[in-house]
């Protein structure tokens, strides 16, 4: 079954979707509410994998509500705790339940999460897994075995624009094209000068690129982001533009300059869509859309 | 090339001596000599440690090299000195103190946990360089192991955690890629970046890993 999600990404459209986190718990009440706010105005929705390496509610489990609400689900799989073959048995139950589209991560590293002893999985790497969803398509598993029942999947990755330095993370970006993404959507970028800059170099693929927006909900969240966060540089105009608000505004800002950015990025047709990370505040998702003119 | 040691914390040693009143100790005249881990000051050290508990040390010796056959002849030498002991504390590698076991009927206690075998960069600055993996890619990643070296083991490039050269783990330790990257780049020999690395073979010497050299 194609994807509807690979269906809109070929459609010439410009493509939104956004993400939502499972709980830490069984209280789905919450991650329920945002995929209900969520799936009729975005095309499609991530589900995060132990985001940050914390234990939570699965991935797969996120993904099938969506599916049972009606929503198109994003199943995002990391690399980092399972190996290769409850990668390839999980790829094999989203493929029966019409889970059709997944993100090939690496994943966080252990250390930053909250199981601070765990073993890091890391059997195989976001390429790798890509080749896997592959060659599982083909009817074939990793141990060289058929299988009964292939699988089928629109499948994507990550890429890093700002990150320092760039180019090995645009020689990994063109070997995940190689391996088989078909889109990319990328770690938050506020820069949209340098942004466009990496365009014209991935313009040249047959890859989707959706650009990542982290919606800011302070200055404060902003410098510390650009402080501590690997391939995240939010310019100083706009920490200062958030902290030229008085403190309960700022969110406000925050979704403004998201949404203006969403509408830069579409006006200038300068990549094929945006994913938007709201990051815990998920109920503003249709507030920025709206400041962006959806 | 030394193995890497780290002296358990004392309440470890302590309560693995639980019921042992009298205690050998044994340092190692190598490895953990060099790391300031068993050689005959820290033995010194640990004996007055164990005294002060109410030990009492019947004797202790730093073997030249502990995880060498020659150990036998320490062990011999010392005999009486360990049938008056309830139990062996070693101040070796794990390679030792599995050596001695073999040579003693006394049972043998770890005084210090194995971390990996280091090379010396700087006088006193170990590095862990080889995972022992079995499957050797250096050639094409520019003499730096990333499943050593990356914290992940990545091996088809950076993940997204990298940042101006360091590593999401600890910013105090450089990212794996980025040396690879800089050192492929200086050889014009980026193209090997580019090359897929497939899923690696972790069974290339099955557990418990033995050969034999005819």
């Amino acid at each position: 079954m194609v994807s509807s999600f690979k269906e809109v990404l070929n459609s010439g459209k410009f493509v939104i979707t956004s993400e939502v986190a499972p709980p830490k718990g069984t209280n789905l009440e919450k991650t329920l509410h945002h995929i209900e706010l969520l799936k009729d105005k975005v095309d499609a929705i991530n589900v995060t994998d132990h985001q940050s390496s914390v234990m939570r509610f699965p991935s797969i489990g996120g993904c099938l509500a969506i599916k049972e609400m009606g929503g198109e689900p994003i199943l995002q799989m990391t690399c980092r705790d399972r190996n290769r073959l409850a990668l390839q048995a999980e790829l094999l139950l989203a493929s029966t339940r019409g889970i059709n589209n997944v993100l090939c991560l690496t994943g966080d590293a252990i250390p930053v999460g909250d199981h601070k002893e765990a073993k890091g999985v890391f059997d195989l790497d976001s390429l790798q897994l890509l080749k896997t969803v592959r060659l599982m398509e083909s009817g074939q598993d990793l141990g060289g075995n058929d299988l009964d029942g292939a699988v089928e999947f629109c499948a994507g990755a990550t890429v890093t624009p700002e990150a320092q330095p760039l180019e090995p993370q645009i020689i990994k970006f063109e070997k995940k094209i190689e391996a088989g993404a078909e889109f990319f959507q990328t770690q938050g970028i506020y820069d949209l000068d340098n942004f466009t800059k990496f365009m014209e170099h991935a313009r040249q693929f047959p890859v989707k690129i959706l650009a990542g927006i982290i919606l800011l909900s302070s200055a404060r969240m902003a410098k510390f982001m650009t402080a501590n966060v690997p391939g995240i540089f939010v310019p100083q105009s706009i920490i200062d533009e958030l902290a030229a608000m008085p403190k309960e505004e700022m969110l406000n800002k925050g979704i403004e300059i998201a949404g203006r950015m969403i509408a830069a990025l579409k006006k200038g047709s300068i990549c094929d869509g945006v994913h938007i990370m709201a990051i815990g505040k998920e109920e503003v998702v249709p507030d920025i859309l709206a400041a962006a003119g959806f | 090339m030394k193995s890497i040691t780290r002296q358990k914390p004392f309440e470890e040693i302590k309560q693995q001596l639980d019921g042992f009143d009298r205690v050998f100790i044994i340092g190692c005249g190598t490895c953990t000599t060099m790391t300031k881990t068993g050689g005959i000051e820290q033995v010194l050290e640990m004996k007055s440690q164990l005294q002060e508990i109410d030990k009492l040390v019947s004797g202790w010796t730093v073997i030249p090299i502990a995880c060498d056959e020659m150990s036998e002849v320490a062990m011999k030498e010392n005999d009486r000195a360990i049938q008056n002991s309830n139990c062996a504390l070693i101040m070796s590698c794990a390679l030792g103190v599995h050596r001695i076991s073999t040579y003693i009927d006394r049972p043998v206690i770890p005084a210090l946990d194995t971390l990996f075998i280091g090379v010396e960069d700087t006088p006193g600055y170990f590095r862990e360089v080889c995972a022992q993996c079995g499957q050797c890619i250096i050639g094409e990643t520019a003499g730096i192991c990333p499943i050593t070296a990356c914290h992940k083991g990545l091996v088809n490039g950076p993940c997204g955690g990298t940042n101006n050269g360091k590593c999401e783990v600890d910013k105090e330790k450089d990212c794996a890629w980025t040396l690879i990257y800089e050192r492929l780049k200086a050889q014009k020999r980026l193209d090997l970046m580019r090359k897929y690395q497939p899923p690696h073979n972790f069974q290339a010497s099955p557990r418990p890993r033995t050969v034999k050299i005819s």
